[in-house]
């Protein structure tokens, strides 16, 4: 339906967004298609590969879902961090995606789970990385005709985890100024044996820094290794200057957000600091 | 856009109603089915003057279509009080003076109710939380968080 209609053509499933441009006229669409009633496009799965979460999935239903807040405790805190309750009760995680904001809070813990989104199009279907789909501020690397189904997430090892922070100049209801998100893998003694680390609203796109997961990887998150992470985060940072941040001050605290939430999984995967 | 014939349930009752594709749900509400307690204040999302459940999920009315709840269990609220016993919410806004011009009201008796049906007892710090989506500019807050604690220690009690 959607690659057949010759105008423009807007896929509906939480509609945060979606009707408050149709409202403000910034779109008149020709064609919207509500994607929520469509099988597998509305539910969480468990499976021994890992999960799969469909696009038309809601906000809330991340946290009522007691086995995904466990395994990945710092996605759903970022895609929770989306808006208020009534916002939380339609709006959805590829919407958050697909919106291709940088300071996207739903996005940078799925991009340092190495989730990917199956795509799916009138040339069938593709699985392609969290990281792939935004390629500049509000453009996404959709064809038309294309929509993101799901979320799959890989299977957790033991004593792994994730966190997601991000800096607002208040205390909710506000977009990231600067956003990190840190998924470590612990060995049996508390060694970090794997370990990504994403940054947003500090570039274009958000940022995946590998000098930051190497900083901590072999480390029991010693001091060293955590003044290693916040000087490769703030190295890799190419922020904006603007009224809710200065580029000095975005490339500081994202060395502090990512020491921080660095902290938060290691401690959540059960290591000791 | 084509028109919509949507048949779904509203405060227990079954409905049935014909929407413009593009509608809001909140106009659905108000102006066909003459239930005018949820109110337009932004129509963006970000007052939760429309507040509504949806099979039992907190919403704003003026971002969802009239044409996407075909099938829903939907409460607003009019179904609030029973005929003449308002709920216990309705009660401690008025005892506890948490409206002045009264337009936020019934978005945060909604956003309230959704609040102590899924967390009994919550922390101020929830009650805030849980009720940031909802814009009042007259009362300040408190006294609408004292009323929410009040009914929630009443409702407990019960």
């Amino acid at each position: 339906m959607l690659a057949k209609e010759k105008g423009l053509a807007f896929v509906l499933a939480g509609g945060t967004d979606l009707l408050v441009k149709m409202k403000a006229g910034m779109i008149e669409p020709d064609l919207v298609v509500d994607i929520k009633k469509i099988k597998g496009m509305a539910d969480i799965k468990k499976s021994a590969t890992g999960f799969r979460i469909g696009a038309a999935v809601p906000g809330v239903a991340l946290s009522e879902n007691a086995a995904l807040s466990k395994a990945w405790p710092g996605i759903v805190e970022g895609a929770n961090l989306i808006g208020s309750k009534q916002v939380q009760g339609r709006c959805t995680m590829i919407g958050n995606l697909c919106n291709g904001s940088p300071a996207a809070d739903g996005v940078p813990a799925l991009i340092a789970a190495r989730a990917k989104v199956v795509v799916s199009g009138p040339k069938g279907k593709r699985t392609i990385a969290v990281e792939q789909v935004p390629v500049s501020p509000g453009r996404t690397c959709l064809k038309k005709g294309e929509i993101i189904e799901a979320i799959l997430l890989p299977k957790r090892p033991p004593r792994s985890s994730d966190a997601y922070l991000r800096f607002i100049p208040r205390t909710e209801m506000d977009i990231a100024v600067v956003s990190a998100a840190v998924n470590l893998v612990l060995d049996p003694k508390g060694v970090v044996n794997d370990a990504r680390v994403a940054l947003g609203a500090v570039a274009p796109t958000i940022l995946v820094v590998a000098d930051a997961a190497k900083a901590l990887i072999g480390s029991k998150l010693d001091a060293a290794a955590l003044e290693k992470l916040a000087a490769a985060c703030s190295a890799a940072c190419r922020p904006i200057d603007d009224k809710r941040g200065t580029i000095e001050f975005r490339t500081k605290v994202a060395g502090v957000l990512a020491r921080r939430a660095a902290e938060i999984a290691y401690r959540r995967a059960g290591g000791k600091l | 856009m084509s028109s919509v014939h949507v048949t779904t349930t509203i405060n227990g009752d079954a409905v049935d109603f014909v929407c413009n594709a593009d509608e809001p749900l909140l106009d659905v509400l108000r102006n066909r089915l003459g239930m005018t307690g949820s109110k337009e204040g932004c129509g963006t999302g970000d007052c939760g003057a429309c507040s509504v459940t949806i099979d039992g999920r907190l919403v704003c009315s003026c971002l969802v279509l009239g044409a996407e709840v075909g099938g829903s269990k939907i409460e607003t609220i009019e179904g609030m009080a029973k005929a003449d016993v308002l709920h216990p919410l309705q009660k401690n806004f008025i005892a506890h003076a948490a409206l002045q011009c009264g337009i936020c009201t019934p978005g945060f008796l909604v956003a309230a109710k959704a609040l102590l049906d899924n967390n009994p007892n919550p922390s101020e710090e929830e009650i805030r939380f849980g009720l940031a989506g909802n814009l009042c500019r007259c009362t300040g807050y408190d006294k609408i968080v004292r009323a929410v604690q009040a009914t929630a220690k009443e409702m407990r009690g019960a």
